[in-house]
């Protein structure tokens, strides 16, 4: 019966979620393969939290079908969670307790057997490096040795899918590589499906695949290698002295699309080495400041939706958190 | 039967192989979720110790305060070689077990607030064992609660002996089960901590005073005898006033001290019964309020 499943993970097919009037996720056709690294990449707010939440049955599709490990999401719960591990945005961790306690009591309400649960525990805290915290009560750990032990605690009942929802925000560069580190350890050794969320472009970098979500929809599916190649050879950004009277010269000389983003011009161009002398050269706007690079996932996000993903980072989370408890916390 | 298309695969017809028969998982659940409260119960023994001043307080400014400036003119029942402090001491007792019981049900709103009530939704057990693992977990910290408070009936001047305290368990456990099965079909549906306590700050101080703790109910105007037989605490109460005083007065008196309906006494067995009916009722809430998914 499995081998019917075509190697897919998790699978999606008009995925749907409406909050009264507010519609969260349109639509949304998901195929992810067997122990690939599947990223989704989009704003605050673009439905990337809602979408794990369904897939990991912690709320119902309002239309559409979704599938984990072969078992459906909406009719077969039960099922779905013995064979997913969550890493949640919000730490869920009971702080009052050890770290140790903390898995014990996930081992055994996952039901590990009791002849496995000792070994288990002690493999994961090796992995992610806390076996010398076990006994510590979890209130004394910082950020990142939380992350860390909620990532532990996410495998320790083996799941064929680990689910992510921004397993890295708040961190610091350092700690994000460390996590970054442990996951590719875990897929390496157990094999397991990785799904995550992200806002970080370097982060998505790091995936398989990656699904660019804007708006409750999937704009653009595939390999960073792949999204990158959408955006024709390089990115040059300068700086003038009139920006739209620059940006009018380089559409009317080069027959170019240049756009204007946080003061600075922007424009895809085949050879941006080749492009900047003849762009000094001709346009009669003085030019501050230039620059060319090879393009990013954040030129391909720019070029899909036409606004940036960092715009609103920071704040928003807060706002959205808040507002999503004011109008009744939805788990 | 082959799918036509790798978007979508069939849905699997057998159970997970990891799932464990149902009813093994929820009873796991339910020791689970009950051991995890009283393991942060025993790690937070300072509140638990302040959790009983209160109810002392009572007891002393109650017992010693109104006590002298009733002086013998106290007549519960016509007795009036009962003190004061010994007819408020089983209502104190009971005023211990229902805040510890609705107190432990905040631990959910708390438990949601940050984060760990996900951890236990979206494990593979059935979430009554959710909603039945804490409702027995508060009622044990309640119990707890009480029996800490029969240890110092010496002090007041009440005489238990062991038969008295044997019997006193299984009512202090009801009561204590039942109000903690309330709080949790409250806190089942809170979001926040503020809501959670204003709610119960609302609802804790009418079910103590109207549950005959301080006074007898008998000889009350006619409201506060009809919301007074509604009030679930009272049926928790009574009992707890009867074994105790059972002690120090003859049997005849204490039946006079007891909840009546229609002038008729009402045994201490019905009262039982009254009030595990009204705590199945409310954990059947708070269990429908947790399989909900949005």
């Amino acid at each position: 019966m499995d081998n019917q499943r075509n190697g897919s993970v998790i699978t999606a097919t008009g995925l749907t979620k409406s909050f009264g009037t507010i519609e969260a996720v349109k639509g949304i056709d998901l195929d992810v393969r067997a122990g690939e690294v599947f990223g989704f990449l989009g704003p605050n707010g673009a439905g990337k939290s809602t979408t794990i939440n369904i897939l990991c049955t912690l709320m119902k599709p309002t239309a559409g079908q979704a599938t984990v490990a072969g078992f459906d999401v909406a009719t077969q719960p039960g099922d779905v969670r013995t064979v997913i591990g969550l890493v949640f945005q919000d730490p869920s961790l009971d702080a009052n307790l050890t770290a140790r306690e903390n898995l014990s009591f996930h081992a055994f309400i996952y039901g590990v057997p009791a002849s496995e649960r000792a070994d288990r525990i002690r493999g994961v805290l090796d992995m992610v490096e806390l076996t010398d915290r076990a006994n510590s009560v979890v209130m004394t750990f910082s950020g990142g040795m939380k992350r860390r032990l909620e990532i532990a605690r996410g495998m320790l009942h083996t799941p064929e899918v680990l689910f992510l929802d921004e397993p890295t925000i708040g961190l610091d560069p350092q700690t994000r590589r460390h996590i970054w580190t442990y996951l590719r350890k875990l897929r390496a050794e157990k094999g397991v499906t990785i799904f995550m969320t992200t806002h970080y472009m370097d982060e998505a970098e790091e995936c398989d695949r990656i699904a660019i979500i804007d708006g409750g929809k999937i704009v653009a599916l595939g390999t960073p290698t792949e999204l990158k190649a959408m955006v024709g050879g390089d990115v040059v950004t300068l700086a003038t002295g009139d920006n739209q009277a620059a940006a009018a010269d380089i559409a009317r000389i080069f027959d170019l699309e240049p756009t204007i983003d946080n003061g600075n011009i922007r424009v895809e161009v085949k050879d941006g080495a080749e492009f900047i002398p003849r762009l000094v050269r001709e346009t009669s706007v003085p030019v501050n400041s230039v620059s060319s690079h090879r393009p990013s996932l954040d030129d391909v996000f720019l070029k899909l939706t036409g606004h940036a993903i960092r715009e609103e980072e920071a704040g928003s989370t807060d706002h959205m958190r808040m507002f999503m408890r004011a109008r009744g916390g939805h788990r | 039967m082959s799918s036509e298309s790798s978007v979508r695969p069939d849905v699997r017809r057998a159970p997970s192989p990891r799932r464990t028969s149902g009813l093994t998982a929820t009873l796991r659940g339910i020791y689970i979720v009950w051991y995890r409260d009283l393991l942060r119960y025993w790690r937070d023994r300072v509140r638990a110790i302040v959790g009983l001043a209160q109810p002392l307080l009572f007891l002393v400014v109650f017992g010693a305060g109104l006590g002298s400036s009733l002086g013998g003119s106290f007549s519960a029942g016509g007795q009036s070689d009962l003190s004061y402090a010994q007819f408020v001491y089983p209502g104190v007792v009971g005023m211990a077990v229902l805040f510890s019981a609705i107190f432990g049900a905040m631990s959910i709103v708390w438990d949601r607030e940050f984060g760990f009530l996900k951890e236990i939704l979206v494990a593979p057990i059935d979430r009554s064992a959710v909603a039945i693992g804490k409702a027995l977990g508060g009622a044990t910290q309640a119990m707890i609660q009480g029996i800490v408070l029969l240890i110092l009936a010496p002090i007041i001047g009440v005489t238990l002996n062991v038969g008295m305290v044997l019997l006193l368990l299984p009512f202090l456990f009801i009561l204590a089960f039942a109000l903690s099965s309330m709080g949790v079909a409250l806190a089942s549906r809170m979001k926040s901590m503020q809501g959670f306590q204003i709610v119960m700050n609302f609802l804790m101080m009418p079910l103590f005073f109207l549950s005959g703790a301080l006074f007898p109910l008998a000889g009350v105007p006619d409201w506060m005898a009809v919301l007074g037989r509604l009030d679930p605490v009272s049926y928790g109460m009574d009992p707890i006033r009867r074994i105790v005083l059972g002690g120090t007065l003859p049997p005849a008196a204490v039946d006079k001290l007891g909840l009546t309906i229609f002038d008729h006494v009402l045994p201490i067995g019905l009262e039982a019964v009254i009030l595990l009916a009204f705590g199945a009722v409310m954990l059947g809430i708070a269990v429908i309020n947790f399989r909900k998914r949005d």
